[in-house]
């Protein structure tokens, strides 16, 4: 179930979105979230929509790979759509007991439910164009002026960077550990949810040990590839801006102006 | 003198905690290791392997004595990090020693840790995977390749940062006999373009590839030898609990029970040959 998890993995291709600057890619990812709760009228949104499915067609990453991701989320989309549904006046257009639906309270719900999928399909769209080093490096890049005022950007995205590493190892070894405990009698998979969540107390236990574990080979192994901190470090893929990068920006202002115009007209 | 690794009389004490008293992995250990050869540490858990790895790459420092890397002293602490690119290291688990998420990128770690120019890091890094056979695999995740593969990876971040030695701990104790033959043939193919190869392993069959062998018992050296003189010494190395290849161990009681064979057989081929010639 866990490997299901699409959410925040890279897809290896070679698309135009693949080739561009991390830094742009997280620059637009961000305006784009941005602008989705700017934007509160249907063309605005659908100018939304059709930004974002050109996105993703330009990504080349398959439209089934990318909604696997949603399903995760399903729940919480669901608990919006709900909660928005029942909480504006406005027209009824349903009564059910004291519950009401409204015209306005059904445009909200399908806004914020529209808002929270295009905001999860932009930013899987990030993680799976971006290796976890380019997104790492990008948001080092970014947070470089900070370092000037004593934000560790170096240390940040290196810890970053190593988490993402260390999710499938570690997730190997929980499945281990439970494994291990199964054979011998533990159960994981009976009583209610206060049982189950005692049951995984004894699993949390060498799962934390081995993480430790880890993390000092790990250290070690850096150690002895001469790694000390940020300074002085190059690094291969060098960043430099080139014209796609330009055109990105250029075609994400004019959207971002768009959308800021509707919203002051309409 | 061109010796690559040279101790002198090093102690290294490992402090007593809760459980364990003090002790001394290393006893006054006075050891060279020449350029460009390939050498294999052998040795009972306990004898003082992993920490004489460790010294070598200053990732311990000897209470006692001093290690010489590549004429550096390894307490130079101005000179550590060139202690560290002369000598590289791979450790026991592929998992552990892996940094990133991509193939390539990982192998990059070490050069960029030095501060090498971006264009000449990309030219170490397919260098280092062309060497170990992984340029197919560069844009891969390692949590998804084989053990073997992983550690075939490692080797990469090592040669990357062009040591002239590299110290080999443990490197197929995890692996599968595929891998491990893949990691040998690695090892093996280093040595002969000239790295100064350090293989410490439990394996005999392993260390009956290197040109010399040393074995350590309770931080001392107890034997130090080419392959041929080690394994024909078999009562020495069983005293220790130590095993001899299968090729040795077989041409003894073979020739206990009366079989003529020449002395001093070790690999498997040079019994074949003894056994049936075939001319």
């Amino acid at each position: 179930m866990i490997r299901d998890i699409t959410l925040g993995q890279y897809y290896p291709g070679d698309s135009i979105l693949h080739r561009l600057d991390p830094r742009i890619k997280i620059l637009a990812t961000l305006a784009y979230i941005i602008l989705l709760f700017i934007v509160n009228e249907w063309i605005g949104f659908a100018a939304c929509f059709v930004f974002l499915a050109v996105e993703v067609a330009l990504s080349k990453v398959p439209l089934s790979y990318i909604l696997r991701g949603l399903k995760v989320i399903f729940l919480v989309i669901l608990f919006t759509f709900v909660l928005n549904l029942f909480m504006y006046d406005g027209e009824v257009l349903v009564r059910i007991w004291k519950l009401t639906i409204t015209d306005q309270g059904l445009k909200r719900a399908l806004f914020m439910a529209g808002r929270l999928i295009l905001l999860i399909i932009s930013s899987s769209i990030l993680t799976f164009t971006t290796t976890p080093i380019q997104l790492t490096n990008g948001l080092e890049r970014l947070m470089k002026p900070l370092s000037k005022i004593g934000v560790p950007s170096h240390e940040i995205a290196m810890m970053m960077s190593i988490a993402l590493r260390f999710i499938p190892t570690l997730l190997d070894e929980t499945d281990k550990i439970m494994k291990a405990q199964q054979a011998r009698g533990a159960d994981f998979e009976s009583g209610n949810i206060l049982h189950r969540a005692k049951q995984m107390i004894p699993i949390l236990v060498p799962l934390f040990i081995s993480a430790f574990r880890i993390a000092q080979d790990m250290a070690l192994a850096m150690e002895a590839r001469c790694y000390h901190g940020g300074q002085g470090r190059t690094s291969m893929t060098e960043m430099r801006f080139r014209r796609r990068d330009y055109i990105t920006a250029v075609i994400l202002l004019l959207f971002a102006a768009g959308i800021i115009t509707l919203r002051v007209l309409i | 003198m061109d010796d690559i690794v040279r101790m002198e009389h090093v102690t290294f004490t490992y402090p007593a905690t809760d459980v364990k008293e003090s002790f001394n992995a290393l006893n006054d250990l006075t050891l060279s290791i020449e350029k460009g050869s390939f050498v294999a540490v052998i040795g009972q858990n306990g004898s003082g392997k992993s920490t004489m790895a460790k010294l070598v790459n200053a990732l311990l420092l000897p209470g006692e004595g001093t290690v010489w890397v590549n004429g550096y002293d390894t307490r130079d602490e101005a000179h550590l990090w060139d202690v560290r690119q002369s000598a590289g290291m791979v450790f026991q688990n592929p998992d552990n020693q892996i940094v990133s998420s991509i193939v390539e990128d990982d192998v990059a770690f070490g050069p960029e840790n030095l501060g090498v120019e971006p264009a000449e890091i990309r030219r170490r890094v397919d260098e280092a995977l062309e060497a170990v056979g992984m340029t197919a695999f560069r844009k891969n995740a390692p949590h998804l390749l084989s053990g073997g593969q992983k550690q075939r990876i490692a080797i990469a971040g090592a040669i990357a940062m062009r040591p002239q030695c590299i110290v080999f701990d443990e490197p197929t104790a995890m692996l599968d006999p595929k891998g491990r033959k893949e990691v040998m043939r690695i090892i093996r193919q280093l040595h002969a373009e000239g790295i100064t190869c350090i293989l410490i392993t439990h394996f005999m069959e392993e260390a009956a590839q290197a040109d010399r062998i040393v074995i350590l018992n309770d931080g001392r050296i107890y034997m130090d030898g080419t392959p041929r003189e080690i394994f024909t010494d078999r009562d020495s190395l069983m005293a220790l609990g130590l095993d001899v290849p299968m090729a040795v161990d077989l041409s003894y009681q073979l020739h206990d029970l009366g079989v003529d064979l020449p002395a001093g057989i070790v690999e498997e081929e040079e019994l074949i040959e003894a056994l049936c010639p075939s001319k």
